[in-house]
């Protein structure tokens, strides 16, 4: 990018772009818990309320169910509400209306009715919270037909990628991560929008292509500089959406690498993860010196314990263990 | 008015004694609406009941698929509901939703073809029998998890007043009605969706069908306070208020009332709409858990039986009414043989409809023909196409 770059904080990008957004359109608003006179949980949304009044920014109940459900009948009715959750694991209380509703809306009306919605919040591991705080959520929603899935590394993508999603006319589910939040990161003055589906090359190599997206592009990205030591150079792709999946840029690194990592941080079973390893055998089987290795979260529950956690979730020494096998040099 | 309001006492206690529920309040006098009108809603009723017979036969014949629910004893709910309210007023109801359609105004054919799984369906076959919808007479769905088009219309409502206040900087002149049945009162969504809406002074119309069954489940079996559920409204700081859903005069004029004022003062307001449903819930419901005799005290009082005294009374002639019965049924005739003639959906609308952006197999959008729907309808025309580079998954 050749705009003029100024530091900023994941959270102020994401901030930056729905407030950028609420001023082009008063069809945006944002709603949930605690985002408006606290400022929001995690200070995503400090400001908006002043600028914006409580009209636009709106704090509900905890009461996922309900809010979710309310932002999709507005929706439904040509607004374009931005719902915050604290956590996407609180999600879960509202899988009726993000499933049921938000993703079949177009299809159940013969499309009659979109559903132009952004479902945003804090997903995967935070730091220590014990099983029920700490849902990758990317592995449960991202096997739904009708939603898109957004999955940013780093503030400048977030936001970019925050702002095609409020113009979006499909559900969007935005998946941030507490441990990104206060990430800081150069993000171009002025208007940009990211497209869906684009693939970004976080680093280039020849060795092995790492196939990763959100928090854990960032130890993909470590794991290669210290793999770079031992002589081995990957390339690490930022998928940045999962749907749309910019499986032609996978395909296209794989053909010339011949091998290739996942590293999802969700569980392996029906995940991602393994999408892209089905897309790759597929595509590239001709291509690959060895099967596609995979890293993802330990198919338990997320432990409390500081130790337990680090080895439960994706980690730069796993992911250079998996590139070091997935080239017999293990 | 001659003795419509003594023919209620009778069904309403009927329901009490079924249902051990306190009847609805005692009626006031109502002015009489225009002979006319008054036809015309019977016709309607008529329509419905008609319609739904002919499912249950097109559900014997197999032409109708998976789950069909059926409206046959509460028409008075929808016909008096829509009349109260105004084509601009988004309408957003449950499963047993062929009524609310035809209500709305949905030609029957659409609704029939919907269900038949043609093309020529009010969802290009999609939906089905629980997912009525139609954009160009507002109405938001027929929805099939219980409870969930609650917080939906509760939805529709807060949009409606943030368009007309927010956006258009004027003062919230619309409402929503959102049906529920009684089966639902005890989802959480529901209570969810009347705490949002008692918070945020959203003007939507919470009309509860409480025909006194979830399923097989009588409301004093599944819910507490079931003899009087509109008690619960003031839980949410809302108005709660029980109308009389068998006798459509009543339905209509309480129903005004409601609308009024939610529609000045943008409050939301419960009601516990008490009406009967004839048949099971669903059609493969052999009705163990009723007495035929309670079934029997209903349709003596029926809502269709009610109406035509009251138009008999006012001039309505046996070959009149014997008229409307040829329309009706010649109407639903058509909309049967229409659906049998409706294609099937083209293999190429399987991936229609899951985005209205074209990507990957993803094919795009376009409402129903038969609506005025075209490709990818302004409002929601998609305004950056992807500048893809190759292949999406």
């Amino acid at each position: 990018m050749t705009a003029t770059m100024r530091e900023i904080e994941f959270r102020d990008a994401v901030r930056e772009a729905m407030s950028e957004e609420m001023r082009r359109d008063t069809r945006v608003m944002l709603l949930g818990e605690e985002v408006a006179q606290y400022n929001g949980a995690y200070k995503v949304s400090r400001g908006m309320l002043d600028e914006f009044g409580p009209r636009r920014v709106i704090d509900t109940p905890i009461s996922e169910s309900g809010f979710a459900g309310m932002a999709i009948g507005a929706a439904m009715l040509g607004l374009r509400p931005i719902v915050e959750f604290m956590s996407w694991s609180f999600s879960l209380v509202a899988a009726d209306p993000i499933l049921n509703n938000a993703p079949k809306m177009l299809y159940m009306s013969g499309g009659q009715y979109g559903c132009p919605v952004v479902f945003r919040g804090n997903d995967g591991a935070g730091g220590q919270l014990g099983s029920t705080h700490s849902w990758a959520v990317e592995g449960l929603f991202s096997n739904v037909p009708g939603l898109k899935m957004v999955i940013p590394s780093n503030p400048a993508d977030a936001k970019g990628l925050m702002k095609t999603a409020i113009r979006d006319d499909d559900p969007v589910f935005f998946l941030e991560s507490e441990r990104l939040l206060s990430l800081k990161g150069d993000v171009p003055e002025g208007e940009y929008l990211i497209p869906f589906g684009q693939a970004r090359i976080a680093r280039a190599g020849r060795d092995c292509t790492i196939v990763s997206f959100g928090r854990p592009v960032h130890f993909c990205l470590e794991a290669a500089d210290a793999l770079a030591r031992e002589g081995v150079d990957c390339e690490v792709l930022d998928m940045r959406t999962i749907r749309p999946l910019d499986a032609a840029a996978i395909v296209r690194s794989v053909r010339r690498t011949g091998a290739c990592v996942v590293v999802d941080q969700s569980w392996s079973f029906g995940s991602p993860g393994s999408e892209v390893a089905a897309l790759v055998h597929r595509e590239c089987f001709d291509d690959l010196d060895n099967h596609v290795h995979r890293v993802h979260s330990a198919d338990v529950p997320a432990p409390y314990s500081y130790d337990l956690e680090q080895e439960y979730l994706p980690n730069t020494r796993r992911v250079c263990e998996a590139v070091r096998a997935c080239l017999y040099r293990a | 008015m001659p003795s419509a309001s003594q023919a209620s006492v009778d069904v309403n206690a009927a329901l009490a004694a079924a249902t051990k529920q306190t009847p609805p309040r005692p009626r006031v006098a109502r002015p009489e609406v225009p002979f006319d009108t008054a036809r015309g809603w019977l016709r309607e009723m008529m329509l419905i009941r008609e319609f739904e017979l002919r499912c249950m036969q097109a559900y014997q014949d197999k032409k109708i698929g998976g789950f069909c629910h059926v409206y046959i004893g509460q028409e008075a709910v929808a016909v008096g509901c829509v009349a109260a309210v105004e084509k601009r007023d988004p309408i957003v109801t449950a499963y047993r939703d062929h009524g609310h359609a035809l209500a709305r105004g949905m030609d029957p054919r659409y609704c029939m073809a919907e269900m038949f799984g043609r093309i020529g369906g009010c969802a290009k076959g999609k939906g089905g029998s629980m997912h009525m919808f139609d954009r160009a007479n507002n109405l938001f769905g027929g929805h099939g998890i219980v409870g969930a088009q609650i917080p939906l219309g509760v939805g529709l409502a807060f949009g409606t007043k943030y368009e007309d206040e927010v956006i258009n900087g004027g003062k919230s002149s619309r409402v929503t009605l959102a049906f529920l049945g009684d089966g639902a009162l005890n989802q959480g969504s529901v209570h969810e969706a009347m705490n949002l809406a008692g918070l945020l002074d959203v003007p939507v119309i919470i009309i509860c069908e409480n025909n006194g069954y979830s399923m097989g489940t009588s409301i004093v079996r599944g819910t507490t306070m079931g003899h009087d559920i509109s008690s619960k409204a003031s839980a949410y700081g809302m108005e709660g208020i029980a109308i009389d859903g068998m006798d459509v005069l009543e339905t209509y004029w309480a129903m005004r009332d409601v609308v009024e004022r939610v529609r000045s003062t943008s409050r939301p307001v419960f009601v516990d709409m008490r009406c009967y449903r004839y048949k099971g819930h669903s059609m493969s419901d052999p009705r163990k858990y009723r007495t035929r005799e309670e079934e029997e005290a209903y349709e003596r009082d029926d809502p269709i039986g009610r109406l035509k005294a009251h138009l008999e009374s006012r001039g309505l002639t046996e070959d009149d009414f014997k008229s409307i019965q040829r329309e009706v049924r010649a109407t639903v005739r058509a909309a049967v043989e229409w659906s049998d003639q409706s294609p099937v959906p083209p293999m190429s609308d399987l991936y229609r409809d899951v985005y209205l952006e074209r990507w990957g197999p993803y094919t795009g959008s376009s409402a129903p023909e038969m609506l005025g729907g075209g490709e990818n309808e302004p409002s929601f025309k998609a305004i950056r196409p992807v500048e893809g580079e190759g292949e999406l998954l």
